[in-house]
């Protein structure tokens, strides 16, 4: 029991931490989520990792759902209450504040600084966390492949990624990848 | 098609508000963000086209999900700080029960040959899906001729993407970097 609650300690205060720092939203966080839990706690192997981002892509629902995966992997149903209370609690406590008062700052000079500055790193951190999620998996050629057809379709066409999560999952099935 | 503006000042019940944010979350496969424009806008006329993007403008300068805290700006405008709980219970809570049971379906399947291939492919894809996304930004950061910004978002990729140092560390360096650069050049 005392150790079940060191653990959700442990949870709260990384997920608490990641709330504040996910810039952009949840898969901005992804690669330091994989750093914390693979590499320094030992709760996942790289496999389960990549197995839990697939499982929260294929529910519907907004992409920071993985906490809640990665905290029942680790603790059972409380893990996965304490995560993502923890993800969302100091951004949403944020959120209400800054939504009553930010109308008075409206096009003030350092808004358009701060959104200027965000975007790049935002964009970095995407771009990291495509790359934590394809070395995590067990990448093979026809994987390679699947990630780059993607890549393409998704970026010219207008489509619902959930086809294309079908179409990679049913050549998973058929021995394919 | 043009969408007649809302009422003066629209109050959905404490279980319209959860209704709709649950629908919003149980549509979005991959992209919240088309699904809560068509059910505020379009469906529940409840914000303006104008609205909304000032409302969702806000929620990206915010860290964290910005679905979550459009849930928590919308539902506290309307109807307070509960109002905000509703909208953000609404918003989680039927994609976390969602999420537990493919976990347990996982615990008891997951070690399957099959099941293994098919979690493969989707990562694979959602990588994908991310590059997409990456590349879809890059396209107007690297067309102005601003060179930092590009420098700013390949510095970021390698600490955190390549050389794995710790988030809180890398953006304690590269954010104020980075919104620094921008001031000056505004």
């Amino acid at each position: 029991m005392k150790e079940l609650g060191g653990t959700l300690t442990t949870l709260a205060g990384f997920f608490a931490l990641m709330s504040l720092f996910a810039i952009g939203g949840a898969n901005s966080a992804v690669p330091e989520m994989h750093r914390y839990a693979v590499d320094v706690q030992h709760w996942l192997t790289d496999r389960q990792f990549a197995d839990t981002f697939a499982l929260a892509q294929l529910t519907p629902g907004p992409n920071v759902i993985i906490v809640t995966l990665i905290g029942y992997h680790v603790a059972g149903l409380p893990g996965a209450l304490v995560t993502t209370l923890s993800m969302c609690g100091p951004t949403c406590m944020l959120a209400f504040f800054v939504g009553r008062t930010f109308d008075r700052f409206r096009g003030a000079a350092w808004q358009s600084a701060l959104s200027g500055g965000l975007v790049p790193v935002t964009l970095g951190l995407t771009a990291a966390s495509a790359t934590v999620v394809a070395t995590a998996a067990d990448y093979n050629w026809a994987a390679m492949a699947v990630t780059l057809a993607t890549a393409v379709i998704c970026y010219f066409v207008r489509i619902n990624p959930v086809w294309m999560f079908a179409a990679a999952a049913a050549l998973g099935l058929a021995g394919v990848i | 098609m043009t969408v007649p503006p809302p009422a003066e000042s629209p109050r959905p019940t404490p279980s319209e508000l959860f209704i709709a944010f649950a629908t919003i979350s149980l549509y979005g496969f991959g992209g919240v963000l088309a699904w809560s424009r068509r059910i505020m806008i379009e469906d529940r006329r409840w914000l303006t086209p104008e609205q909304f993007n000032e409302t969702y403008a806000l929620c990206s300068f915010l860290p964290g999900p910005n679905i979550v805290n459009f849930s928590v700006i919308f539902g506290s405008r309307i109807r307070g700080p509960l109002g905000g709980l509703i909208a953000l219970a609404g918003l989680l809570g039927p994609p976390m029960v969602l999420v537990i049971i493919m976990a347990v379906l996982y615990a008891h399947y997951g070690d399957l040959t099959q099941v293994r291939r098919a979690l493969i492919g989707v990562a694979s894809a959602a990588a994908g899906l991310l590059m997409a996304t990456v590349a879809k930004m890059a396209g107007p950061l690297f067309r102005n001729r601003a060179v930092e910004q590009p420098l700013v978002a390949i510095a970021t990729f390698g600490a955190i993407g390549i050389v794995h140092w710790p988030l809180p560390l890398v953006l304690a360096v590269l954010l104020p970097v980075s919104i620094g650069l921008a001031w000056v050049r505004r």
